[in-house]
């Protein structure tokens, strides 16, 4: 069965948009890491469907210094969670309200 | 084998080899040498570095001069006039960034090499961004400086608002980041190439007849540096980062996250876009509208320093983008004029509040600067002119890197744009005005006497010394800017 690489690019842009809105409703930074990770991953699908239907292997490479890119992101950002943590034992960035203006 | 090794110009990637470089070496260093290595030691690790850059770009620019302009690693690194004068103005900041750093680390809880090591990758990054030819190593140079920034910001563990910070900037930053590389990707899939000029080629030499995904790719990509050059309405992360973050980080990322996102921007914009400016255009358009009315009054308001200055450079912002607008030669130039202008201004200003805000870094109320220069003429005095400076008062670089700008928007043909910048100039002043009339006012609080250290004293002089003496001789800046012409302009 032959999918149309422009459903993977649906795919993406749905996945994409999810990424986002989450990484802006959701209040919880763990679920917020996971929307940024949703987003490039959809970023990841979009280049490997260019590639496919362009048969040019750039697209296909891009994807893994995407990905290696995201893990250093993470953990960098779970290091500062894990320093916030330790002050206030919570990771809502609700109660995140020292500064304001 | 050898065939698919693409050939490296060791010259055009030695900046941000070296600067990476020095960082590794400090990182071992710290884990080898017993007890770790003194902040005299790292400070000199950074300075070296950035003194080193500093020659390297004379001899990149001797290069470019002669050889013309090139691109490296399978046309991924480019080596041209516009990369040579940012890669310098880069290592500028860093140099002056490093030594604020080391008063503040000999005086305040935060000690160690981290600022150092964190500096000298993030500058790394810079450094690929400015000189980066594709769409994909601009991504990775942007990730490599944004990271740096990211722990940066949360240096000083003892303040609640700087963890705080770095968790805001870090979910917006990477919030960008992933806007940007989507932008990638889909005008990967409108023109079949990341790489700059494959796209600029690609795009004068054929018609979309369905541009409606590099429009979508182009707009991402905008919006992904308008969020790191904190451009309205994608700013609002920047005046908590910048009160949050230790004040010498926030100086350092006011300075060089401004360099490298812009240059970048110019890149992107004018080199591979170009041909399609009139799309981007009306954009930029309100960008630069936004962005110079809303920062220029937002600061009016504002009781803390540091976002005055948060929102301050977000006007700044604004008058660069009008730069970029113009999408000349002459604008190229009046951008990266600014930007040579800026950045050792913006540390040096931060250095002086870094030393105002004491040991605990936390006494940022304008309050805190009534009567400054009364009680200490020279602190006080140097402060006024680089606010003055800021606010593009004549006989300092302000004024010319302002002038240079909206010239160049009016040769445009953006006359009703430079207007609306002017009168952001204009309410731009209230806030500078108010602050340098506390400096000189009469009832001086009763506050302990600011100590400046020597490292401080050297930047601020610094600071003060580029914006008066090119501010009355802006020629050589001037003619450096004008010469370092992008590679690839349609």
């Amino acid at each position: 069965m032959n999918v149309p690489a422009a459903w993977y690019l649906v795919l993406a842009a749905v996945l994409f948009g999810v990424g986002a809105y989450g990484l802006l409703t959701r209040r919880s930074a763990l679920i917020m890491f996971m929307c940024l990770e949703l987003m490039l991953n959809a970023v990841n699908l979009t280049f490997v469907t260019f590639s496919r239907t362009m048969s040019d292997i750039a697209g296909q490479v891009t994807v893994f210094f995407v990905m290696v890119v995201a893990a250093a992101e993470v953990t960098v950002g779970l290091g500062i969670v894990v320093a916030i943590f330790r002050r206030r034992s919570s990771t809502s960035v609700d109660e995140l309200s020292e500064m304001k203006g | 084998m050898t065939s698919l090794m693409p050939s490296i110009h060791y010259l055009a990637v030695l900046p941000a080899a070296l600067v990476l470089g020095a960082s590794v070496l400090a990182l071992i260093l710290t884990s080898l040498v017993r007890g770790g290595i003194s902040t005299r030691t790292s400070t000199g690790i950074s300075v070296l570095a950035g003194l080193a850059t500093l020659v390297v770009t004379f001899f990149q620019w001797s290069y470019v001069a002669h050889h013309g302009a090139t691109t490296t690693i399978d046309h991924a690194i480019v080596l041209d006039g516009f990369s040579v004068v940012a890669t310098g103005v880069l290592a500028v900041s860093l140099i002056m960034a490093a030594l604020v750093a080391h008063d503040w680390l000999s005086r305040s809880a935060v000690s160690g090499p981290q600022f150092h090591i964190l500096a000298l990758a993030a500058s790394a990054g810079a450094l690929v961004m400015v000189q980066a030819n594709d769409l994909v190593v601009i991504f990775l140079g942007l990730e490599i400086l944004s990271i740096g920034l990211y722990v940066l910001v949360a240096l000083d563990r003892h303040r609640a608002s700087s963890s705080e910070a770095a968790l805001k900037y870090f979910l917006l930053g990477g919030f960008a980041s992933a806007i940007f590389i989507y932008g990638a990707a889909l005008v990967y899939g409108a023109t079949g190439t990341t790489n700059v000029s494959s796209i600029s080629y690609f795009l004068a030499g054929n018609v979309l007849l369905r541009p409606g995904l590099l429009w979508a790719g182009g707009a991402l990509l905008l919006v992904g540096f308008a969020f790191k050059v904190a451009a309205v309405p994608f700013h609002l992360w920047s005046p908590d980062v910048y009160e949050g973050a230790p004040t010498p980080v926030t100086g350092f990322m006011a300075s060089i996250v401004k360099v490298g996102a812009f240059a970048a921007l110019v890149r992107v914009i004018i080199s591979a876009l170009g041909t399609q400016m009139d799309t981007w255009r009306p954009i930029l358009f309100a960008l630069v509208v936004l962005t110079t009315l809303v920062g220029a009054s937002m600061a009016l308001i504002q009781r803390n320093v540091k976002r005055m200055l948060a929102y301050s450079s977000i006007n700044h912002a604004g008058f660069i983008l009008l730069g970029v607008w113009s999408a000349t030669t002459r604008g190229n130039a009046a951008t990266l004029f600014y930007l040579m202008t800026y950045a050792p201004i913006v540390v040096a200003t931060f250095a002086v509040v870094a030393l105002v805000g004491g040991a605990r870094d936390d006494a940022h109320a304008i309050d805190r600067y009534r009567g400054l220069a009364r009680r200490q003429p020279l602190l006080g005095g140097a402060l006024a002119i680089l606010l003055l400076s800021q606010l593009g008062v004549p006989l300092t670089t302000g004024f010319y890197a302002k002038f240079a700008v909206l010239a160049s928007a009016v040769d445009a043909g953006g006359g009703a744009l430079a207007v609306i910048a002017l009168l952001a100039a204009a309410i731009a002043a209230f806030f500078y005005l108010r602050w340098v009339l506390a400096l000189y006012a009469e009832e001086p609080v009763e506050l302990d006497r600011v100590v400046v250290g020597r490292a401080s004293a050297l930047v601020i002089g610094l600071g003060v010394a580029i914006t008066l003496v090119f501010g009355v001789w802006p020629g050589p800046l001037a003619a450096l800017a004008s010469h370092a012409t992008v590679l690839f302009t349609p």
